[in-house]
C-alpha cells in the first residue's frame, strides 16, 4: 500500500513539473509548432506525393493529415520525454537532482513520480494538438480522444522513460546534441509515424524491417488503433516491454551504488 | 513509507547519543582513494566543522551521508540507524544544504519550499505553518512569493537552510554553504546557525575552507587528502599545535598527514 508520504511527494513532483512547465511558455509554444509544421507544410506537400489506400485501422481510403496526426502526437511525447530527460541532466549539473535523490523515499518511486509528471505534462500537449488540429479541419472521430487517453499513458511512460535512460547515461549538457542526432530523428523518420511500413518496403525492405523493430512505430501504431476504438496486442506488448526495459534500466543506473556523479568538478 | 511527525524529530535526540556517527569509512573514485578509514561523531547541540582545502574529501564525505554514494567500506549511523540498512527513515533525519544550490529558479521561494516539504511527506497544513516559521526565522517573509530568479546569493542561501530546516531534521548537514557571500552576510548565517544548534538542540556538520567560520568551541575535524588530521574542541587544538592561531594549527596538522 501506498503511504501519505508517498502520494503527498508524487503530487509533489508532479506540481512542480506543471507549474516549470507553464512558467516555460516557450517550451508549449515549440511543443505546438512542431507538430504543426509537420501537419500544415510537409502533410500538404506529402498529400500529394503520397497515395494512401485503404489499410487497418481505417476502414476507407484516408487523406495523409489524418494519417499522420497519430505519429504527430507520438512526436509531441517524444520530444517531451527528450525535453525532460535535458531538464534532468540540466538539474543534475546544477545540482537540484540531488534535492530530489536524497528525499526519503526509495529512489525508484521518485524516479516514478518524475516520469508519471512528464506523462501529465506530455498529455497537456498532446490534447492542445488534437485541439488544434480539429479547428484545422481534421476531423477524427471524437470518442478516439478519448480512446487514446489510457494509450497516450502508455506510450508517454515508454517515452519518458527512455528519457530517463538517456539522462542517467549523459553526464554533460554538451553532449546531448547527440542524442538528437542519434536517438530522436532515427526514432522519428526510421517509424510509422511519416509513411505506412508497406510504403517504406517499396523503397528499401531493410529500412522497412529497422521501422518494424522500432518501439516508436510500435507506439504510433497504438496510438492509431486505439483512435478508431481499436486494439493492436502486438504493438501493446511491444510498448508495455519497452517501458519496462527502460525504467528499470534507468532506475538501476540512477542507483546509489553506481555512483552519482554531478560533474566532473564535484567529486573532487 | 510512513513517516515521524517531523516537528518531534528533533525533541527525540538525546545529547549524549550522537546524531550522526561515521566508522572507519573508505571510498574511491575508481583508483584513487577519496576517503581513507574516516571515523568520527556529530552530537545534539553542537556544531563540528569540517575543515579542509579544496579535493580533501569533504564533498565525498556529504555525498556518502546522503546517500548519493554507497561506501565500500565503514558504516554511517544516523541517530542510531544505520544509512545502509534503515535507507530511507535515516535520511528523514538529516536536513540538507548542498554546496552548489539546488532550488528551482522559475519557482517561488514558497513553491520552492512546498515541493521540499511534499517530497518530506509533510502535509500541506502543516508545511504551511512551518514555511511561515522558518520564513520568519531567517527574515525571508516579506520575499515569499518572489521568484527565486530575483533573490540575491545571500537570500537564496539563507532559503536552502530554510528548506532544510523544514521538517524539523535533527541533524543539518552544510556543505560550504556561505561560498560566494559577502562578509556580513557570512557572519549573519554563522551566528544565526550557531544559535539554532544551541537553543534547538540540532547537530550541524559544517564543511568549510573558511577558517574565520569557526569558534573556539566548536568541534573540528581536520580533513586532508582524504585522511582525517586531527579531531576535537577548535581552541584544544589550536593549544595542542603549540600554534598561535588556528590558520597556524591547520598548516601544522596538514603537515602530519603528508
Amino acid at each position: 500500500m501506498i503511504s501519505h508520504h508517498a502520494w503527498t511527494a508524487f503530487w509533489g513532483v508532479a506540481k512542480r513539473e506543471v507549474l516549470r512547465f507553464f512558467r516555460q511558455r516557450e517550451r508549449f509554444l515549440a511543443a505546438l509548432v512542431r507538430p504543426l509544421v509537420w501537419l500544415v507544410v510537409f502533410a500538404a506537400g506529402f498529400r500529394a506525393a503520397l497515395g494512401l489506400s485503404i489499410e487497418p485501422p481505417y476502414q476507407t481510403y484516408t487523406t495523409y493529415e489524418v494519417y499522420i496526426v497519430p505519429g504527430l502526437m507520438g512526436m509531441v511525447q517524444l520530444f517531451n520525454g527528450m525535453q525532460s530527460s535535458l531538464s534532468m541532466v540540466y538539474d543534475r549539473e546544477m545540482g537540484s537532482m540531488r534535492l530530489l535523490l536524497t528525499a526519503p523515499l526509495p529512489r525508484w518511486f521518485l524516479l516514478l513520480a518524475k516520469l508519471s509528471a512528464g506523462v501529465f505534462v506530455s498529455l497537456l500537449q498532446v490534447y492542445a494538438f488534437l485541439l488544434i488540429t480539429r479547428a484545422y479541419g481534421i476531423y477524427l472521430p471524437l470518442d478516439g480522444f478519448l480512446f487514446v487517453l489510457p494509450v497516450l499513458i502508455l506510450t508517454g511512460l515508454m517515452l519518458g522513460a527512455l528519457g530517463l535512460l538517456l539522462a542517467s547515461v549523459i553526464t554533460q549538457i554538451e553532449n546531448f546534441a547527440g542524442v538528437m542526432n542519434f536517438v530522436i530523428f532515427p526514432m522519428f523518420f526510421l517509424s510509422t509515424a511519416l509513411y505506412p511500413l508497406w510504403k517504406m518496403a517499396e523503397s528499401s525492405p531493410i529500412l522497412e524491417q529497422i521501422c518494424a523493430f522500432n518501439p516508436f512505430s510500435h507506439a504510433v501504431e497504438l496510438l492509431r488503433f486505439a483512435f478508431y476504438g481499436q486494439f493492436s496486442l502486438r504493438s501493446f506488448v511491444v510498448v508495455a516491454a519497452c517501458t519496462a526495459v527502460f525504467f528499470v534500466s534507468a532506475v538501476w543506473r540512477f542507483n546509489p551504488s553506481r555512483g552519482f556523479r554531478p560533474s566532473r568538478v564535484e567529486t573532487a | 513509507m510512513g513517516r515521524d511527525d517531523p516537528a518531534n524529530q528533533a525533541d527525540q535526540v538525546n545529547a549524549d547519543r550522537p546524531a550522526l556517527s561515521v566508522k572507519n569509512l573508505s571510498f574511491n573514485y575508481d583508483s584513487k582513494q577519496a576517503l581513507s578509514d574516516i571515523s568520527f561523531e556529530v552530537y545534539p547541540g553542537l556544531t563540528t566543522m569540517l575543515l579542509g582545502l579544496n579535493g580533501s574529501g569533504k564533498t565525498t564525505l556529504f555525498s556518502l551521508l546522503t546517500r548519493l554514494f554507497v561506501p565500500r567500506d565503514g558504516r554511517i549511523e544516523i541517530g542510531g540507524q544505520q544509512l545502509g540498512v534503515a535507507g530511507s527513515k535515516a535520511l528523514r533525519r538529516i536536513g540538507i544544504v548542498f554546496q552548489q544550490m539546488t532550488l528551482d529558479l522559475d519557482l517561488t521561494v514558497e513553491q520552492n519550499l512546498r515541493y521540499f516539504a511534499a517530497l518530506q511527506g509533510i502535509s500541506r497544513g502543516q508545511a504551511e505553518a512551518r514555511i511561515e516559521e522558518e520564513l520568519r526565522g531567517l527574515d525571508l517573509s516579506s520575499r515569499r512569493r518572489d521568484r527565486v530568479r530575483t533573490l540575491n546569493g545571500g537570500h537564496r542561501r539563507r532559503l536552502e537552510i530554510a528548506r532544510a530546516l523544514l521538517h524539523g531534521p535533527s541533524l543539518l548537514l552544510l556543505d560550504e554553504p556561505t561560498v560566494g557571500l559577502d562578509v556580513d552576510t557570512r557572519a549573519e548565517l554563522v551566528d544565526k546557525l550557531h544559535n539554532r544548534a544551541r537553543q534547538d538542540g540540532l547537530a550541524i556538520l559544517w564543511a568549510t575552507h573558511l577558517i574565520d567560520e569557526i569558534r573556539d568551541e566548536d568541534a573540528l575535524i581536520i580533513l586532508h587528502d582524504g585522511h582525517i588530521a586531527a579531531r576535537g574542541r577548535a581552541g584544544e587544538l589550536v593549544a595542542r599545535s603549540g600554534k598561535a592561531d588556528l590558520t597556524a594549527a591547520f598548516a601544522h596538522y596538514r603537515s602530519l598527514i603528508q
